[in-house]
């Protein structure tokens, strides 16, 4: 599996976020998109998902399931955690799963790999905000797709966590998947591309 | 299927936990049918006369209530990049949302209107007309409020843009209802209740459709 891009180019707001932008990530590969704030790695993951029109350029993945957008064969995983407060840790990854997936997914072993299996009945009111953010990140593991697209996947996750993702993330890469991550730090993987936005492409 | 069956069950959850609109529309119901016989006064023939309007309009009212957090909520909480994304087409989604605000808001009302016509001095043929009537006209007003829901999906304050856009919109519903639950001999029955459910159907259709196409240019 392979995803390519050729010459990209996004408008938002009567303003040019990013143009010419080509790049290639295959099966079992990171690439870390970086750049200053407002240089266009929020837009570039959400013009790959679909979420904003793609100006120019072309998209596309080579390996994966014809019938399918690349959108439906990615993960999302934005700024927002997507998580309902007022129904409960288990609620809200069942829902996902049923949403995302095309079959009734165990949703337990998720909930462990994230470490929040022991507040499964808690609603997700009373959750922190790492706890959240791993809680959304429990749905890139209890449904199986081969693109993940991580918006600043560690903002407020604690060291651990962190830890945790990058295992949750090695695994990914060695099933054959591949990963785009928009972010300002390390993510803790070894041999990881970098896309950086901002600057004039060679 | 799956995908539609989750946002259904998600949706009804929502509504009947603490915080969600299924109680708030019906109790909005009771609380301005009720208000309508103090202020007009203990007069029992002027109160049957209007009470099948009086109900339509609460009935109305009522389903406006929850509608404005029906998209905004996903949109504020990113669930609705998500949704837009998905495998599940978006029209389809739109329409189980609604089904599912429905169940938990229109449903109540049609239930609760029986109870509460008698405070209207409403005796049982045309409490069973009303009730028939609001069965099959409240899930027009709930799928022509989707398009108001989705226009208004990315402003804060979008409830009140969400009525001055619906209100308009409902105006045959609120029509044909009235004259079929106001239908007593010599006026037909028939002739305004069929148009009713014709009205319905037609909204079932286009609200959908009408809806998704405002999500994804807002969206953009």
């Amino acid at each position: 599996m392979r995803l390519s891009a050729v010459d990209l180019a996004c408008h938002r707001g009567g303003r040019d976020v990013f143009a010419g932008l080509s790049f290639a990530v295959a099966a079992g590969e990171v690439l870390m998109v970086t750049g200053r704030n407002g240089a266009g790695k929020s837009s570039l993951l959400r013009t790959i998902v679909g979420l904003v029109r793609l100006a120019q350029g072309r998209l596309s993945l080579e390996g994966g399931d014809p019938e399918l957008t690349v959108a439906e064969q990615a993960h999302y995983l934005g700024h927002q955690d997507a998580l309902k407060p007022s129904l409960t840790v288990a609620e809200n990854l069942r829902f996902w799963a049923g949403f995302l997936g095309t079959q009734a997914a165990d949703i337990h072993p998720a909930l462990i790999a994230v470490g929040l299996d022991e507040l499964a009945d808690l609603p997700a009111a009373y959750l922190s905000a790492g706890q959240r953010r791993r809680l959304s990140i429990a749905r890139l593991v209890a449904v199986k797709r081969p693109i993940w697209l991580l918006d600043e996947p560690t903002s407020t996750l604690d060291y651990s966590a962190q830890e945790r993702l990058a295992g949750l993330m090695r695994a990914h890469l060695t099933e054959g998947g591949l990963i785009l991550a928009a972010t300002h730090g390390a993510i803790g993987l070894e041999g990881a591309r970098e896309l950086r936005l901002g600057e004039v492409q060679s | 299927m799956t995908a539609l069956a989750a946002i259904l069950v998600r949706d009804m959850r929502i509504a009947v936990r603490v915080g969600g609109g299924a109680l708030i529309g019906v109790l909005f119901f009771l609380v301005v049918v009720t208000l309508i016989p103090f202020a007009v006064g203990p007069n029992l023939p002027l109160l049957k006369q209007i009470g099948p309007a009086i109900l339509w309009l609460a009935a109305l009212l009522a389903s406006l209530l929850a509608l404005d957090r029906l998209f905004a909520a996903d949109h504020e909480d990113g669930s609705l990049d998500l949704i837009l994304t998905g495998r599940a087409p978006l029209e389809l989604v739109v329409a189980t949302k609604g089904l599912a605000h429905w169940l938990t808001t229109g449903l109540p009302l049609v239930v609760a209107a029986p109870l509460i016509g008698l405070l209207l001095n409403l005796d049982a043929p045309a409490e069973i007309i009303l009730v028939l009537t609001l069965l099959v006209g409240t899930p027009a007003l709930t799928f022509i409020g989707l398009i108001g829901a989705a226009i208004a999906v990315t402003l804060r304050r979008g409830g009140l843009l969400l009525a001055v856009i619906v209100l308009p919109l409902t105006v045959p519903v609120l029509i044909f209802g009235v004259a079929a639950a106001n239908a007593v001999e010599p006026t037909p029955f028939g002739t305004p209740f069929t148009i009713l459910c014709a009205l319905t159907l037609a909204s079932l259709v286009i609200g959908p459709f009408a809806a998704a196409a405002a999500l994804r240019q807002e969206m953009e």
